[in-house]
């Protein structure tokens, strides 16, 4: 069935009651919706196939007569697990710090000082994505000074070369949706130093595009795999890799935990932006009515 | 004045101080917003820049505010140079076009941002807040946030927000302009009630002109970044300097005439030419065809069967009905007439005469034959 808001969406729903002979046939209603449904159904398989067959594999029993959770209780007790699961929640901090505290004055002050150049900007912030990490870790490790090679620190300064495009856009589109000259402007005008304005005036009226970036930079390094690994540090998604040699089960177990670990940390931080829209929505009801 | 308003009177200490704007040049490419542009404003008088947009009025409020730098001239406050002195330093308090109000605090927050900022405790910082929000009528929604509020109400907070830190200098970027009519009129009077309570220092921008002669002590007209007069409301509407003021202050016609051994020539009279503030309107040699200003009021009308004009439109002002009076083909003037005199309908032949014994001329600007008769005028209504 569709919805009524599904038909607003399609034609004026007035013309439909005032004009009966021009009426819409219910075929064509129907396959409209009949399409969209299929993209829906191929979009989920997509995505939901690999799960449900990652799932099933990790609960099976290794006889194939049936299933058992033994995978995910052993998941605790497996040598360096909690040491990856760590080393990886930190690395997520980690990068998240740096690149908010590197692009956050960087965008605002392309922004404010450079607007002419921020498509220059947006071009260059492509980069990242553009070259493949085995080439940027080879030329990161024949520069990089010996005392970083050996900290995880030097992994967290190449996971913030990668985040970069995100956190980029994210913070660029914050900063589209304010005004942001005259808010900077007016705190300067009152007394406020750069650093008071960017703390007490930008950055709570950036908190969408901030949160944006939170969320893409925290999964980017959740499941980066390559860069870890040629660094030879043990992050998450190493161990699951170097685990599956040893015990599949575990190992598919550990990745299905990790994948719903993720969302779980995503949809949280999401959640703190749509409360805050919806405060807002209705604040500006009642402001309204 | 009420008790309240003493008590919030006594919050904001007034400290207006003397700006000087000495010779401001200040070149965006190959445009020149601001080119030898002097100014002095005295302690506590409230000057308006009024003209067109991108004469630079904006570019000469944010040098002073210390958001643009200049590429000559010099701004001095009290006597002391502010080339050094960043924005957050200049104790100015403004006001933008644009709501300006920081989304992410209440009402109070924002007008208490300054005072935080200037390191005012806690509680000293609440009740000054609540004092200045008290004095602009809004100390009832202190707890709302900006998205909660209308317009106006927004526009008062940040006038209370920029006069909560004690200004020397307040600056008012255009701020009425993104408001309904009916708010803009209220606003713009509690703006200059306040101003003149509280004896600040004020520079406001604006291209609306009621808003200007209204509010203003005294109005500087810009052109392309120079000032074409400083002067008090009456005096800019009386005797302009040049004919830009005359036609950018109020309703002008523009009506073509020939000069006749220094005297002009037109709607069948001869007068004298109009030497205004001092200075002389320029040589015209006897010939020279002309346009020559005159306001509404300056002209009469009179029903005539013989008239060689026809009353186009009539519009009640108030104390008077403005007669559009088309000359000729598609030439209209308008004229003033006051409600006690017959009120001529639209369609009936009338004749316009000159009430003025000497008038101002001005380049003859556009087309029009000349004609000493005054019956091939331009259409002039140029602010209305």
């Amino acid at each position: 069935m569709v919805a009524l808001g599904e038909v607003d969406a399609l034609f004026d729903v007035e013309e439909f009651i005032e004009q009966p002979q021009r009426r819409f046939s219910g075929a064509g209603l129907r396959s409209v919706a009949w399409w969209r449904g299929i993209v829906l159904f191929c979009a989920g398989a997509f995505f939901l196939v690999p799960i449900y067959a990652a799932l099933r594999f990790s609960l099976e029993k290794p006889s194939g007569t049936g299933f058992t959770l033994s995978a995910y209780t052993a998941i605790p007790s497996q040598a360096g697990f909690t040491a990856a699961l760590w080393l990886s929640l930190q690395l997520a901090a980690a990068t998240t710090v740096i690149m908010l505290v590197l692009m956050v004055p960087t965008s605002v002050y392309v922004h404010l000082r450079l607007p002419e150049l921020r498509r220059f900007f947006d071009s260059i912030t492509i980069v990242p994505i553009v070259i493949p990490p085995i080439v940027l870790i080879i030329g990161v490790l024949q520069v990089a000074p010996t005392f970083l090679k050996s900290t995880p620190y030097l992994l967290a300064l190449e996971y913030g070369i990668l985040a970069m495009p995100f956190v980029y856009r994210s913070l660029d589109a914050g900063l589209r949706a304010i005004d942001l000259k005259t808010l900077v402007e007016a705190s300067r005008s009152l007394g406020g130093r750069w650093g008071s304005t960017l703390w007490r005036v930008v950055v709570p009226n950036l908190r969408s595009g901030l949160l944006s970036a939170v969320v893409l930079t925290v999964a980017l390094v959740l499941g980066e795999f390559t860069m870890a690994s040629l660094d030879l540090f043990q992050t998450l998604p190493v161990w699951i890799y170097n685990f599956a040699q040893d015990d599949g089960s575990v190992s598919t177990a550990v990745s299905l935990l990790a994948l719903v670990l993720t969302w779980v940390v995503l949809m949280a931080i999401s959640a703190i932006d749509l409360r805050r829209i919806q405060r807002t929505a209705k604040t500006r009801k009642d402001a309204r009515s | 004045m009420t008790t309240t308003q003493r008590r919030a009177d006594n919050a904001v200490q007034p400290r207006g101080a003397t700006v000087e704007l000495r010779r401001l040049r200040r070149c965006f490419g190959a445009t020149a917003a601001l080119d030898a542009f002097s100014l002095t404003l005295a302690p506590g008088e409230l000057v308006a820049l009024l003209g067109p947009s991108g004469c630079g009025k904006t570019t000469a409020l944010r040098v002073l505010a210390g958001f643009e730098t200049v590429d000559e001239g010099r701004v001095l406050l009290d006597g002391h140079d502010q080339a050094r002195i960043p924005p957050q330093k200049r104790d100015m308090g403004m006001v933008f076009q644009s709501y300006s109000l920081f989304p992410n605090m209440t009402a109070q927050d924002n007008v208490a941002f300054g005072l935080r900022m200037r390191k005012v405790g806690g509680p000293q910082r609440k009740q000054r807040a609540l004092q200045v929000l008290e004095m602009v009528g809004l100390e009832s929604e202190a707890q709302k946030y900006p998205h909660q509020m209308s317009g106006g109400q927004q526009q008062r907070v940040a006038l209370a927000r920029a006069l909560a830190i004690e200004p020397r200098v307040l600056l008012l970027d255009e701020p009425l302009s993104a408001l309904d009519a009916k708010v803009r009129v209220q606003l713009r009077e509690q703006i200059r009630v306040l101003q003149t309570r509280l004896k600040i220092t004020t520079l406001f921008v604006t291209h609306d002109q009621e808003e200007a002669l209204s509010m203003a002590d005294r109005v500087c007209v810009m052109r392309a970044g120079r000032i074409e007069q400083v002067d008090t409301p009456s005096a800019l509407y009386a005797t302009p300097a040049t004919p830009f003021v005359a036609e950018f202050v109020g309703t002008m016609n523009r009506i073509p005439g020939v000069v006749e051994d220094g005297r002009v020539r037109l709607l069948n009279t001869t007068v004298d030419i109009r030497t205004a503030a001092g200075t002389p309107q320029g040589d015209h040699a006897t010939g020279t065809a002309v346009d020559v200003l005159v306001r509404p009021e300056g002209l009469a009308v009179t029903a005539s069967p013989s008239g060689r004009g026809v009353v186009m439109t009539t519009t009640f002002l108030g104390s008077v009905t403005r007669l559009g009076v088309l000359l000729n083909d598609d030439v209209v003037v308008y004229v003033d007439q006051p409600n006690s005199a017959t009120q001529i309908p639209v369609g009936v032949p009338a004749e316009v005469t000159l009430r003025e014994h000497d008038v101002m001329v001005a380049d003859r600007t556009s087309g029009g034959g000349a004609s000493a008769e005054g019956v091939v005028p331009v259409m002039a209504d140029t602010i209305s």
